[in-house]
């Protein structure tokens, strides 16, 4: 794919970066959208602009060894930073944009940080409220001056002021830019490039250290894999501390020479990514389905004829457009009224959601309600599940093209082991991308890595007859009913969670005699049938003491449980008794994590009464918990809850003692 | 908007940990957020009178605007506030009294006059074209700078197509400035009611002004809205420098971010000062709580 044989390969992000620039010289590399106008850098430009960025830090004091936060949205200028950053030796740390100042506290004085990168005022504030607990901060830099003009600018400075003065410096001293390349020369494949701090389901966050060798082999199996080209183009919107970003946008792009595209700002990433229309696009499984969501909700506005050609051929892919994408086998008539749906229903559709150019699209993350995947799919867009985490540098499996089964996460990735741990079921794996350690925290490290170099997921799953990984649940999570019957709580979430209706589940039932579940409406779906209705209402929580709305997830419920009885393994965690909640779970009150994921410990003890409500019997419960407004200001909800019951159903089969 | 500063180079060890330039910026508070206040005056009322028909607006009212403040105009309702911003902006000519802007006298003249003039505004009841997009609203807002007339315009060609490009900058400037990227093609219509305030402000500074009234900026928003239309407040005035005269309700609001606070009751002023010095007025506090005379 790249010039030259694997082992004169760069082994760092800096050394891919200067052979880019003379590979790709006049290629793009990145984009971002500036004042409506896209604006495009080469790989040149990006060497140039990296340089100079470098030159300045490392003039106000950057050195090898120091370590960099990183905070804001997707930015050119901040990605430059973790080359620039990474060029001298030193190690960036992105942290989550959204994080409010206290969380961000732990992690700044957790890393060691010395120099802070960020996008804006908004940071620049955060940053200084929690000043004084961080006495290692010494610098500042932030990319948009906007309302920072009168701030004490002793330690502060304006990222183009720094690149300024690495220019300057590139000017009037010749040996500058050498010296340059000979720090990037001393780079080596096993040095940390990143540390990367995991959102923490449980307990304070960890530092996933990688090396330049797992960011990089990572990158490069990855575009192997999907055979991806430096004419393919991504659009980066997911937050750079997460790993997926930092892999799939920076990792990948570096190793294949790939384009990153920038939105102006959050709220137009949808739009710019029409505008671009990226052939890789990654999402989590929610952002899927708020597409969905938009996209029926306009169909239900739309005209008759539309609506109907819609209805029509939706139906026509659901039957075949997935066979259609796999190349199998389909009828004369349907592959005709196929090509005919793609142009008058499909194509406009694809255009519409900026996939047109679309050639590959991950999910991952989460589970990915079969209905939607299979949507996404029928419409001709090559959807995948792929299985991995931050401690494998993302890859564990992924789902090849041609071999996709919806309730899978695919095989093992290039150069990547797995294997099922007898007893508990949890999976292992090995790979080029396995974590160095975890920063401070041998205890942690010892605990995920086994002493012959197999790294535990912490998820349960099994290999099916295809060979292809499937995962039931988190392996700690996985627990028994009083009776005996396994009781795999987040995989009834997740069943739950893909009705549209259903935003987020938590299930109870370890110990107990049988599984109880809070449930949060999904305010676009569920407000959106309100409007079509007549219902009024003023907020969530009166939407969802609404009586209609109740039954309505009653009727889900059971109809989860009917299915659910169809399947021995699980069968026993029939949900018999569930309440709608009356606040949505919230990661400003530590309900969810950063990345959205439901922190259940934390949940049971915030929400105890309610939960002992659900198993004494009683039909309504009061509850008052304390809130977190968006300003740190706090306050309480409190209201009264029903609890409604739902029918069980008798398993297909004798509840099975055991798991196997 | 550039900012020079010197960038200090780092001498290894004796760089003071942030922490600490802070608490040294902490000891001098008053070195930072005041010294972009003069005692300049830009604008000032001379006991100004109006009145419609024998309804009395304003009675004989004197207060000034100094360059580069935030001025907060208050009172209860029907206190004259927004007859007071009509007079300022030239819309209303007073009876009786001088306005002095720029060191001119006022003379009587047409809201265009006005307009021209250097002073820009945003209503109470927002006061878009509802029918056309962010974009567009506030091109709106750059007529008066546009030199080419309605003829090359039209044509489209050279001159006036390389005005409207230098047009749109200022405009997509504003918008980045604002954060409404998001909505620049979407009708304001159809916009959320804290949104199109945003878009109004937006097109008031599109006229590039030295003096921005706004009146009621806040109304009718949110909490977290509240927060940002104030954000935005405050970066127009410290980053453009524009001057700014607000009316607003919400006391919170005025007293974090206005300098100098005017009360005006039954049109006539009743008080005038810092936020502090109005706060603890008997003669404020009697007008907003009621008192029996």
């Amino acid at each position: 794919m790249t010039a030259g044989p694997p082992q004169t390969q760069p082994d760092t992000i800096p050394k891919l970066l200067l052979r880019n620039a003379s590979v790709y010289a006049t290629r793009p590399a990145f984009r971002e959208k500036h004042l409506g106008i896209w604006q495009t850098w080469t790989w040149a430009d990006v060497r140039d602009e990296v340089r100079a960025l470098a030159v300045g830090l490392e003039r106000i004091g950057l050195k090898r060894g120091d370590t960099v936060a990183i905070i804001g949205d997707n930015r050119p200028h901040l990605y430059w930073t973790f080359t620039a950053a990474q060029s001298l030796g030193a190690v960036p740390v992105p942290l989550y944009q959204d994080s409010v100042a206290d969380e961000m506290a732990y992690v700044l004085e957790h890393a060691e940080v010395r120099f802070a990168v960020v996008e804006n005022q908004e940071q620049v504030d955060k940053l200084m409220s929690i000043a004084d607990r961080l006495p290692r901060l010494e610098h500042i830099v932030y990319d948009d001056p906007r309302g920072l003009e009168t701030y004490d600018r002793s330690r502060l400075h304006a990222l183009g002021e720094v690149q300024e003065l690495g220019r300057e410096v590139l000017r009037t001293d010749a040996g500058a830019a050498d010296a340059w390349r000979e720090k990037i020369g001393e780079g080596k494949g096993s040095d940390v490039s990143v540390m990367l701090y995991t959102s923490g389901t449980t307990g304070r966050p960890k530092g996933v250290m990688l090396t330049h060798e797992n960011v990089v082999v990572s990158g490069r199996n990855a575009n192997i894999f999907d055979r991806f080209t430096p004419d393919d183009t991504m659009i980066a919107y997911l937050p750079m501390a997460w790993v997926g970003d930092h892999i799939f946008s920076y990792g990948q792009a570096f190793a294949g020479g790939l384009t990153v595209c920038c939105p102006e700002s959050p709220e137009t990433a949808i739009d710019d990514r029409r505008e671009i229309g990226p052939t890789y696009f990654f999402a989590p499984p929610r952002v899927f389905e708020t597409m969905l969501t938009q996209i029926m909700v306009r169909m239900e506005d739309a005209g008759p004829i539309k609506k109907r050609l819609f209805d029509y051929f939706l139906k026509v892919a659901r039957r075949s457009g997935e066979k259609v994408l796999d190349g199998k086998p389909v009828g004369m008539t349907d592959r005709l009224l196929y090509a005919l749906g793609d142009v008058l229903v499909y194509g406009p559709l694809r255009n519409r959601i900026g996939f047109s150019n679309l050639r590959v699209a991950y999910t991952a993350g989460e589970a990915i309600g079969p209905e939607l995947f299979s949507f996404f799919r029928g419409l001709g867009i090559n959807l995948k599940q792929l299985y991995g985490q931050t401690e494998a540098s993302v890859f564990i499996t992924l789902q090849p093209d041609g071999e996709v089964y919806p309730e899978t996460v695919g095989k093992p990735g290039p150069d990547v082991e797995i294997k099922i741990e007898e007893g508990s079921g949890e999976v292992l794996f090995k790979s080029p991308g396995v974590f160095y350690k975890y920063f401070k925290n041998d205890e942690a490290t010892a605990a995920t890595k086994t002493a012959d170099g197999w790294v535990r997921t912490g998820d349960a799953g099994f290999i099916d007859a295809n060979g292809h990984l499937r995962i039931i649940d988190r392996a700690k999570d996985v627990g028994r009913l009083t009776n005996g019957a396994l009781f795999a709580p987040k995989y009834v979430e997740n069943r739950l969670k893909f009705y549209p209706e259903i935003k987020e589940a938590v299930v109870f039932g370890h110990g107990r005699d049988y599984a109880t579940a809070f449930v949060n409406i999904d305010l676009t779906s569920v407000g959106s049938w309100a409007e079509r209705n007549n219902v009024i209402y003023a907020s969530y929580q009166e939407l969802a003491g609404n009586p209609q709305v109740k039954a309505m997830i009653e009727r889900r419920v059971d109809e989860m449980n009917r299915s659910l009885a169809s399947e021995p393994l699980v069968s026993g965690s029939q949900v018999r008794r569930f309440l709608i909640l009356h606040k949505e779970l919230d990661a400003d009150d530590g309900e969810l994590t950063r990345t959205q994921k439901v922190r259940r410990g934390f949940i049971a003890e915030r929400y105890e009464s309610l939960i002992k409500a659900l198993y004494d019997g009683s039909r309504t419960a009061h509850i008052s918990v304390e809130v977190t407004y968006e300003d740190g200001r706090k306050g309480k909800i409190e209201g009264d809850v029903d609890i409604l019951e739902v029918k069980t159903y008798p398993s297909a089969e004798v509840v099975k003692e055991a798991a196997e | 908007m550039s900012v020079k500063t010197e960038m200090p180079v780092a001498p290894a060890e004796t760089v003071p940990s942030l922490a600490m330039v802070m608490a040294e910026a902490e000891r001098r508070p008053e070195a930072d957020a005041r010294q972009r206040l003069t005692t300049e005056v830009l604008l000032s009322v001379e006991g100004v009178s109006l009145s419609f028909g024998g309804v009395k607006a304003i009675s004989d009212a004197s207060f000034d605007i100094r360059k580069g403040e935030i001025r907060a105009i208050i009172g209860p309702n029907g206190a004259g506030k927004t007859s007071m911003l009509n007079v300022i902006n030239g819309f209303y000519f007073p009876q009786q009294g001088v306005i002095t802007f720029k060191g001119e006298k006022r003379r009587e003249m047409r809201p265009y006059f006005a307009a021209t003039s250097g002073i820009s505004r945003t209503f109470q009841n927002v006061a878009l074209f509802k029918g056309m997009t962010t974009l567009d609203n506030m091109m709106a807002g750059r007529t008066l700078k546009m030199n080419k007339g309605l003829f090359w315009q039209a044509l489209r060609v050279g001159p006036a197509v390389a005005e409207e490009i230098r047009h749109r900058e200022v405009v997509e400037r504003l918008i980045d400035f604002l954060e409404i990227q998001h909505i620049r093609k979407v009708p304001v219509g159809k916009l959320p009611y804290g949104l199109q305030k945003r878009v109004e402000l937006g097109r008031a500074l599109a006229m590039e002004p030295e003096l921005l009234l706004l009146d009621e900026p806040m109304a009718g928003m949110n909490l977290e809205e509240k927060e940002d239309m104030s954000r935005f407040v405050l970066t127009i005035n410290q980053s453009l420098g524009t001057t700014i005269a607000l009316i607003e309700h919400d006391m919170g609001v005025v007293m974090d971010l206005s300098d100098r606070v005017v009360v005006l009751e039954y049109g006539r002023k009743i008080a005038d000062g810092t936020p502090d010095e109005v706060k603890s007025d008997p003669k404020v506090i009697d007008a907003y709580l009621g008192v029996s005379h």
